[in-house]
């Protein structure tokens, strides 16, 4: 046996990295599972997948571990995290299990499949040494090279259909999300119509609605924007925090400093000295 | 380390998926699950390449990435549309198909 | 001196001491007997007119059918008459009419067999059955449907005939069943009675199981010896083994007691009296009972060389005569009464049949007589109860030979003969069975001999009450009436046979019918002459027993204060409370409890099947919750499973 394949069978610093690794990994997973919000989860995911890329990296194939970083944590968990907020970031399970049996039934088979799959692994890989991947690696001129290879020579119909299977996965998601339009596409004249019988109907005025932040006197969103005679403007709290009712109250300073300002004091705050600027009317 | 480790490493990130396949009912989280799941096969499929010798194992795991990502898409364009229409994303709404 | 050789010899001819068959085999036949087809040609003609042409017959029709009836009595006698001349060896002819059965070796041709014992047979058949038919053109003239009874009557005679002279057992048996079938449309002719319906019923089942006897002994004869043909079958007897010919002769035994109303199939004798008198007369008295009589004396070959069945006929025959001697003793109706007589006698001639060659010549001999005068008794009865309104409650009647003095001669003389007083009939035949009983058994002999004085009682008994005394007839009834001469002709011929057929026939039978069935004289030990003299003794005091106690008065209700034979002789000694209990009951019982597993078991497997597929799929179908994640489930479980079986297959 060379004793370099034996080195690297039993590198220490390869089992300092697999120790590790592998329980973070295991954590993250773990985590995915038992956590109540959906986001928490997509955290656990990424943070199991990074773990593995490193894993893929100390199993002598780096090109793996660069795209399983880049391909799948980067653009696949963030797939997951956009349509999390399309679907409601805080919608989540209540964790009393409503199908009778299951959790106990679930748990009792997995633990059971876990169990017999380690044994047949154990028993399978009885005494079988690893060896290294250094011949391979080289033998084209590197890894990525090595995989190149075999990607556009032994497996190149799979790689052909895989890449249909890409095609056609775009173009599905392109059409089932499409919304299709049953009624004709309302002309500007129609809107402008429609907002001035709103404003007529409800009061709400149809013009714009000045940019976020005009009227804000704090960076927090969930601060709302005080009205130039000091009443609370509901509307420049965005939506989801106002249903929510995340909404702050306003310190009673800026309502007055507003109320001053509006009646045509200047106000100009300075290291915190406020400055009686005088009418500028 | 030699493969056993990481293949039983494999198997129990395997079973930690189905696990949350079974357990949870958010469909993302079951998503997420089922990701988990095809990265403990990647696992195993490259454990083996080293074991093997050759870069098969490593190529294999690539289609599975590949592959792994169309899936989502579909997936979570399917759940969109559910969504859409259902304001739902609980695996247990849709069970009509019954006794 | 003897007695019977003294009269015989006034006839002529020589009593023989005793003989082996001696017949060669059947010859074809020539001249006339190539006509001997008629005999069952014309009764079947006047059957398939009378039945088949319907209502347009009705007024021709029982004209007719005597006409046919005569007819065939007539080509009897002429064949009678050539067979005479032949010499006693190369008398029986045989008849080819038509290759009926051949398969492979098997043979059974349709063909007639004439040898004396067939004549006698013939010769009583047409001619009881033809006086019987003119005796019918008065008794039933008032009846709508007398064509059919006609048509009926002659289908009898037809099959009887056939069956007496079948060259083969396979052809006995088609005319046996035929007979079987006439009795049953015969008894139940007036069918909208139920109490005639049932009673046909009843004869026609037992018979069936009498059958049954029969369909085994052919089949044994088809086993044993390859044919079935007379020739065939008891040329080989001898050579059969032991217990083959035992089994046959049981089988036959079975047969003839089901035909012939012996024990223990005897139920249906009695019943059968719901038919027309006529009926009775001709079917349950003359022939068709006597046709196991006539089995048992053809299959003699079978018998001799079976001792074991030989003991069973005589048996049955003895305790038969006495079984139904006593139920005809108690008896009130006349026509009840007659029944169980011809029941007993019938049972002296099995017993002689059974007692071997010193039997045969004589039981065929005292069928004859028998024949003859309870044929005649019948009629005479159906001619009191024309002449009383249809009354047959003996209780009812009483010095009616006052009124039917022409009735009350006949009578008078088939009573004597069948008491067995000399010179009638009765006294030749029947000594002589109690003297061949004698010498083979003392218990049969003695029952034989009480028999007879049980006979003497009960027949004068029935003739005290009906014909002496005051009368005792009903409000309705107050004026009976001699019947119509059409009736009183038959009734007249065979009261003067009654009389005069013993003496004639005496040695001449012997003579006639030994070649045939053998004859071998018995030894009795004592002479003939105490024989005789003993049953005479008995005759007299059961006859005068009987006619001392009903000659003071009859009471007109039956006496309640009666012994337990009595009671049990008027339920007719327990016969139908036995096969009630023995077959009826367990028979009907085993039904139910087939029809119970068959809707329980059966049909309970059957739907359980169903129902438990239905209850299992109900019960499945709830796997299919709709949640996928239960769905995820089953498929681990079968993940799991999978795993289980590879590793078990690696180990």
């Amino acid at each position: 046996m060379n004793p370099t394949l034996l080195l690297a069978a039993t590198n220490p610093g390869e089992q300092i990295v697999f120790w590790v690794c592998a329980t973070l990994a295991v954590l993250g997973a773990l985590g995915m599972l038992l956590s109540k919000k959906p986001v928490h989860s997509a955290l656990f995911v990424a943070f199991t997948m990074i773990n593995l890329a490193i894993l893929y990296v100390s199993l002598q194939a780096p090109f793996l571990g660069m795209i399983q970083i880049i391909v799948y944590t980067g653009a696949v968990m963030m797939l997951f995290v956009f349509v999390m907020m399309i679907v409601g970031v805080d919608a989540s399970d209540s964790l009393v299990e409503t199908i009778k049996g299951q959790r106990l039934a679930a748990i009792i088979l997995v633990v059971s499949f876990a169990a017999l799959l380690i044994g047949a692994i154990i028993n399978g890989l009885q005494g079988a040494a690893a060896p290294s991947l250094d011949v391979a690696n080289t033998v084209d001129g590197g890894n990525v090279q090595g995989i190149a290879r075999l990607i556009f020579t032994d497996y190149i119909i799979a790689f052909e259909v895989v890449s249909a299977v890409l095609i056609v996965a775009a173009m599905g998601a392109m059409m089932l999300t499409h919304r299709e339009r049953y009624r004709p596409k309302p002309t500007q004249e129609q809107m402008s119509r429609a907002r001035f019988q709103r404003f007529a109907a409800t009061g709400q005025l149809p013009g714009n609605l000045p940019p976020a932040g005009t009227f804000a006197r704090h960076n927090a969103i969930d601060t709302p924007a005080l009205l130039p005679d000091g009443s609370v403007a509901v509307e420049s709290v965005p939506d989801p925090l106002q249903e929510r009712g995340d909404t702050r109250a306003p310190s009673v300073e800026d309502i007055t400093e507003v109320a001053e300002i509006s009646e045509g004091e200047s106000v100009v705050i300075e290291d915190g000295v406020v400055e009686d600027l005088g009418d500028e009317k | 380390m030699t493969t056993d480790h990481y293949v039983i490493l494999s198997a129990i990130l395997f079973s930690i998926g189905v696990t949350g396949v079974l357990i949870r009912r958010n469909a993302i989280v079951v998503f997420m699950s089922v990701e988990l799941m095809l990265n403990a096969a990647n696992l195993a499929f490259v454990a083996f390449a080293r074991q093997q010798g050759n870069l098969t194992g490593q190529t294999i795991a690539f289609f599975v990435m590949v592959v792994a990502a169309a899936e989502v898409v579909v997936g979570l364009a399917i759940l969109v549309t559910i969504h859409r229409t259902r304001r739902s994303a609980s695996v247990d709404e849709p069970n009509l198909l019954k006794y | 001196m003897n007695l019977t050789n003294t009269l015989t010899s006034l006839v002529g001819s020589a009593t023989i001491e005793s003989a082996e068959p001696s017949v060669n085999l059947p010859v074809a036949a020539t001249g006339i007997f190539s006509f001997m087809w008629l005999l069952l040609a014309l009764p079947l003609l006047g059957a398939a007119l009378l039945l088949l042409l319907g209502k347009r017959a009705d007024k021709w029709g029982p004209i007719f059918a005597v006409l046919m009836i005569v007819g065939a009595f007539v080509v009897g006698c002429f064949l009678y008459f050539a067979m005479l001349a032949e010499s006693a060896n190369d008398r029986p002819v045989n008849l080819h009419i038509w290759d009926w059965v051949i398969v492979g070796n098997f043979e059974a041709p349709l063909g007639m067999q004439l040898d004396q014992l067939s004549m006698v047979f013939v010769l009583l058949i047409t001619g009881v059955g033809a006086l019987i038919h003119i005796y019918s053109l008065g008794y039933m003239k008032d009846d709508p449907d007398k064509r059919k009874f006609f048509g009926y009557l002659n289908f009898f005679i037809a099959a009887m005939l056939l069956l007496v002279t079948a060259d083969s057992y396979l052809l006995l048996y088609v005319g046996w069943e035929g007979v079987g079938l006439a009795s049953y449309l015969l008894i139940g002719f007036w069918q909208y009675k139920p109490a005639a319906a049932v009673a046909a019923k009843k004869a026609f089942v037992m018979n069936r199981i009498g059958d049954v006897g029969l369909s085994i002994a052919i089949m044994l004869m088809f086993i044993t010896f390859g044919s079935v043909t007379f020739p065939g079958v008891l040329e080989a007897a001898p050579g059969a083994s032991d217990a083959t010919l035992t089994w046959i002769g049981l089988a036959l035994l079975l047969a003839a007691c089901g035909k012939s109303a012996q024990l223990p199939l005897q139920a249906w004798l009695l019943d059968a009296m719901e038919g027309p008198t006529p009926v009775s007369a001709l079917i349950h008295a003359a022939t068709m009972v006597t046709a196991g009589v006539y089995l048992i004396v053809r299959s003699a070959p079978i018998f001799d060389n079976a001792p074991i069945a030989r003991d069973a006929v005589i048996i049955v025959g003895a305790s038969t005569l006495i079984f139904g001697a006593i139920i005809g003793a108690a008896k009130d109706g006349i026509k009840d009464v007659l029944a169980g007589s011809t029941m007993s006698q019938v049972g002296y001639m099995i017993l002689a049949a059974g007692l071997g060659p010193i039997g045969y010549v004589f039981a065929i001999f005292h069928l004859v007589t028998h024949g003859m005068f309870k044929a005649n008794m019948f009629l005479g009865a159906g001619s009191i109860m024309h002449g009383m309104h249809e009354q047959l409650d003996m209780r009812r009647y009483g010095a009616l030979r006052k009124v039917m003095f022409v009735t009350f001669l006949t009578f008078s003389s088939g009573w004597l003969a069948i008491m067995g007083v000399p010179p009638f009939a009765g006294f030749y035949s029947k000594d002589k069975i109690i003297e061949a009983a004698f010498s083979v058994s003392f218990l049969a002999g003695f029952a034989a001999l009480l028999g007879a004085g049980i006979t003497a009682f009960y027949m004068t008994r029935l003739w005290t009450m009906t014909f002496t005394g005051k009368p005792r007839w009903t409000e309705d009834n107050q004026h009976p009436h001699e019947s119509p001469k059409v009736m009183l002709f038959p009734m007249a011929v065979l009261g003067v046979l009654s009389l005069v057929a013993g003496f004639l026939l005496a040695g001449a039978i012997e003579t006639w019918l030994a070649p045939v069935t053998g004859f071998a004289e018995g030894d009795l030990g004592v002479s003939t002459l105490v024989m005789e003299s003993a049953s005479l003794a008995f005759v007299i005091i059961g006859g005068a027993i009987a006619y001392l106690q009903y000659r003071r008065g009859v009471p007109i209700t039956p006496p309640q204060h009666v012994s337990a034979l009595t009671v049990a002789a008027r339920d007719e000694l327990y016969g139908d409370a036995f096969n009630e209990a023995v077959f009826m009951r367990p028979g009907q019982w085993l039904t139910r409890s087939l029809v119970f597993v068959d809707n329980r078991a059966i049909d309970g497997v059957v739907n359980g099947t169903a129902a438990a597929v239905g209850g299992l799929s109900g019960r499945m179908r709830r796997i299919q919750t709709g949640f996928a994640r239960s769905y995820a489930l089953s498929m681990l479980a079968g993940a799991v499973l999978l795993i289980v079986a590879m590793i078990l297959v690696r180990m």
